[in-house]
Order: structure tokens, then sequence, then C-alpha cells
């Protein structure tokens, strides 16, 4: 049973970020609320990536604030945003290329775990059974995203789509509240977007999870989010449910162009 | 056939320094996908230290040659952390997520800083670290054919001290999330970072253990030729074995330096004589570069798919 939609979890506070003299953001505000599945689109260089950077602490925005949980922070830290639980995926594939399926998404329970290097090294009693635990999450997490037969595979080697999930899969490892996904669906054939919207729904449905995700598709957001705020350079134009954003004048004439 | 094997072993003991050195190339640069030029300095550094505590335990009057040496290990390491710990601090943390070139550069930088250092601290003489290797050769297989082979005790025991350090790091790679996490660093920062692996602490890490490596290295050569600067001279020594062995793999390392080690010694005996000798200087350099041009990415290393 998916949860109901509860209260903000994360609050972003007038967010400006330029590079030299391009501003890629100015003054973004939006909210987003635990369990929903909220999306940021926009149509190509619109800020969706830099708007994600900066909630994930890759990029320092130059004004504003984000509010997670109630805490607020000038700029994040990507380490301390992971801790506090908050995932990301990555538009260009940012996989660790020579290791296989398990151990990619492994290293997403690295955080949880606790044992001494030494009894690690070893394989001795406590940390035996951490690891034992983990690798069962993590094949429950193989087994979710249908992954199972390329386990072992060197990731370099998997087609990009796969590649993709495997790269949800790390992320859905570290058990996240929010899980920030930098255009899921980009690249992909008709077949696998219908496969990713699936996986989102499911993740969304059964563990709870908040979703960010970017797109610049508008079809396929449309259907699955709850919310959706609208970015076109660097400036927010639209803010609300798929229909209030479909009907939104100035959307449309983002992703249509005006008449002359 | 007795001096064939000889000339055979010979080439694997020296080949196995190489392999040390070799191996603090790699373990940093699959954790961090730094080349680190300084490696050489660093088993100068390591090995000045160690050489230098020693004395001055010994002076001070620790009889036991024992722990004399495990006392002056230890603090060598100790300074070996220490190291790497400013370097991490002071160099690397501000260069996160820079072009491999600029960490490079970096660490050429770090390597005549290190020897500079080095020296002030420790001074320029020749030192020697005795750690009470037995020296006299035993003779082996005296009854498989005539005249046997000679074997150096010194040699055995570093080739055994040096299998001992390769194990327990395949170890540590494969088997503890650090490791995983160091693997994963290798490949991708900001990934990494993504799923909250410490970058700062995995490359403390690597760098320590890398010093530590750096040290063995150094006192294996510095208890067979004595501790001077040419030591500093045998990163590029070990250059060509990383690009045979492949920049990625411990066991590349291993079996790249030993290669290279072997080559030499029998090309400098068997060829030597045709061509003048002095083949031994450049044998390592021509071996690595016909293997760029056939094989680039090493005998083990991870081969290069790009996708388009």
């Amino acid at each position: 049973m998916s949860k109901p939609i509860g209260d903000v979890i994360l609050n972003v506070q007038n967010i400006s970020l330029s590079f030299g003299g391009v501003k890629a953001l100015a003054d973004i505000s939006f909210d987003v609320r635990e369990h929903e599945i909220r999306a940021i689109i926009g149509p190509n260089g619109a800020g969706k990536s830099s708007m994600l950077n900066c909630i994930n602490g890759v990029y320092t925005p130059q004004q504003g604030q984000i509010m997670f949980r109630g805490q607020t922070f000038s700029h994040m830290d990507s380490h301390q945003v992971a801790v506090m639980g908050v995932a990301r995926t990555f538009q260009n594939l940012a996989l660790f290329k020579g290791m296989s399926v398990l151990d990619n998404i492994m290293t997403g329970r690295n955080l949880r775990m606790k044992s001494n290097l030494f009894l690690q090294a070893i394989r001795w009693g406590p940390a035996e059974r951490e690891e034992m635990e983990h690798r069962q999450r993590v094949e429950e997490i193989i087994d979710f995203l249908e992954i199972q037969p390329y386990r072992k595979t060197p990731v370099g080697q998997l087609p990009y789509g796969l590649q993709k999930r495997v790269d949800l899969g790390r992320a859905l490892a570290l058990e996240p509240e929010v899980l920030l996904l930098d255009e899921p669906m980009a690249g992909m054939n008709v077949e696998e977007k219908q496969d990713m919207c699936r996986f989102i729904l499911d993740v969304n449905d059964e563990f709870g999870t908040t979703v960010v995700l970017i797109e610049h598709d508008m079809g396929v957001v449309m259907d699955i989010s709850d919310r959706v705020v609208v970015l076109d350079y660097g400036k927010k134009i639209g803010d609300g449910t798929p229909d209030e954003v479909r009907n939104n004048p100035e959307v449309i004439s983002a992703y249509l162009g005006t008449g002359h | 056939m007795g001096f064939f094997l000889e000339t055979l072993l010979g080439g694997l003991m020296a080949g196995m320094l190489y392999s040390l050195v070799a191996l603090g190339f790699v373990l940093i640069f699959k954790a961090s996908g730094v080349f680190n030029f300084a490696q050489g300095a660093m088993v100068l550094f390591a090995a000045l230290a160690m050489a230098r505590f020693s004395e001055w335990l010994n002076a001070s009057g620790v009889g036991n040659l024992w722990l004399v040496n495990l006392i002056a290990f230890a603090l060598a390491a100790l300074v070996m952390f220490a190291v790497a710990w400013l370097i991490e601090r002071l160099v690397l943390r501000k260069l996160v997520n820079q072009e491999g070139t600029t960490l490079l550069m970096a660490t050429l930088g770090i390597t005549y800083f290190l020897e500079g250092l080095g020296q002030s601290i420790f001074g320029s003489d020749i030192y020697k670290i005795d750690i009470g290797m037995p020296k006299e050769p035993v003779m082996a297989f005296q009854n498989v054919f005539e005249g046997g082979i000679l074997i150096n005790q010194e040699d055995l025991i570093a080739a055994l001290i040096a299998a001992v350090l390769v194990a327990a790091l395949s170890v540590f790679f494969q088997k503890t999330s650090t490791g995983r996490a160091l693997r994963a660093v290798a490949d991708d920062h900001q990934a990494a970072q993504s799923i909250g692996i410490p970058l700062n602490r995995i490359w403390v890490i690597v760098w320590c253990v890398a010093g530590v490596v750096a040290l063995v290295a150094g006192m294996i050569w510095g208890s067979k030729l004595g501790v001077q600067f040419s030591l500093a001279t045998v990163a590029l020594r070990a250059l060509p074995v990383v690009i045979l062995g492949g920049l990625t793999s411990v066991p590349g390392a291993i079996i790249g330096g030993l290669i290279i080690g072997v080559g030499e010694k029998l090309s400098e005996v068997y060829l030597g004589p045709y061509v003048g000798g002095g083949i031994e200087i450049w044998f390592a350099y021509v071996l690595a570069l016909l293997f760029l041009l056939v094989r680039p990415q090493g005998l083990f290393g991870e081969k290069i798919i790009d996708r388009v």
C-alpha cells in the first residue's frame, strides 16, 4: 500500500547559482513532500541538473538555502547528504565500471557496515554475519530490478539500459529517504522507459521513498509524478500538479516556442 | 644449466624489488586515479627515516637487533602516515575532481619536495639498514644436477616478506568494505561521494598503505645496497613495470616486475656480449615501449572500452 503524501521533507529556498556570467539558477524555490514523486522538468539547459547538484552538494549555490527535515543548510556536503539519507543517480552514468554489478551495489551498503577492518579481512564472527546481511539486501535489490543474470558481470560490459538500472540499484542500497534521479530515462527506448517507470513507481509504493526526478521528456513525467516544477533558462515558470502545469501558458511556450 | 638458473633467480629477486615499488604505484592509482610519481621519493624517504631511527636506537643502547628494527619500522611507518595525511590535507583535498594530468603534476611536485625534505631532515650521507638478514648464500639442488645453484638467503627472506605483503593487500582489497570503497573511489570520485564514501578518509588510507609498501621496499633495498639518494630513481625503473603489468592490477605489478627483472638479467648475460653490454639499462624501457604498441592496457590492466 502506498503511503499518503506527508509533510514537507525538503525545501529549496531562493537558490541562485551562476558560473561566471552564466546564470544557471535564478531564485528558485520549491518544496518536496514526504512519499511523493516530484518532477523537475524543463528544456535542455534549463538548470535541472544544476538544481539537483545543489541539493546533492556537488555545487554550492551563491544564494539561498536548503531545508532538509527541519535543518537549514546554505550548502550541502556530498558525504553528509548521503549520511542523512539522500541518494542519487547520474545523468551520464557514473558507475564503477571495473567492478561487478554485485560489488557496485554493495558499495551502496558501505555506510552501514560497521565491522572492524581486520575482522572483515579474516571474515570472522560478527563481520561475517554483517557481510551476509548486507549481501542479502543487495540480492533483494538485484531481484527487484530484474538483473539477476548479470550479477557477476563487470558493469562496463552491460548495455546502457541495464547500467541505468545498476545505477538505481546502487542508490537504493543506501535505503534512502529521498531519491534524486537525474534523467533516469534519457537515451532509452519505449520499452526500457516503461520498465524504469515501473521501478520508480514500485520504489515509491513499496518503500515510501520520496523521489525527485529530472526529465526533459514531458510525456513520461506527467504520468508518474504527483507534482511538477518547470524550469526554463534557470527560472521557475511553473509548479503544480501535472494537469496544472500542462495548461500553464508559459510552460507551453517554453516547450513549443511562442508564436510571433 | 646451473648458471642459467642462477641468472634466472637473480633476475627474479631483482624483479621482486621492482614489483614492490610498482605495487605502490598501482595501489594509489587504483584507489584515487592518481599516477603517483612520488612513489620513488616515498621509498627513499621511508628508508632514510628507518635508517636514521635504527641508528639512533642503536646509539641509545637498545641492544636487541630485532627490537631495534621493530621500533624503527614502527616509527618510520608513523612518519609515512604523517606524510600521507599531509599530502591529502594540503594537496589532494584541494584537487578533488580535477584532471588526471593536474594530479600527476602535483605528485611531481611532491617528489622533489620529499627528496629535498628527506635530505634536510635526515642528511645526505649513505646509510645502511641492518635487519639481520643472513648474508651467506646456500647451495641448493646439488642432487638434481651437478654443481647445484647458489641462492642468496637474503633474497629468499626478502621474497618471503614481499609475498606476505602482497597476500595481505589482496585480501584487504577484495574482502573488506574499505577495500571495496577504495576500488569505488578509483572508478568514479563523484559517484563514490554520492553514496557516502568519505573521499578524504579513503585517500589518507590508501596513501598510508602505499607508504608502508614504500617502507618495506626501502627496507629491503636498503639492507641489500644501502640507503642513498639514487633510491629515488627506482621509481623510474618501476615505470616500465606498471606499463607491462597494467596500472590497475596488483598481480600485474608483481608479474610485470618479475618479467622485467628476469628479462634484464638474462638479456644482459646472453645477449649482452653481442651488442657490447649495457642492455640492463634500457631493456625494461624497450619492452614497455613494445607493450604500449601491442597491448596498451598492460598484461592485466582493465580493458579500455570506449562507448561512442
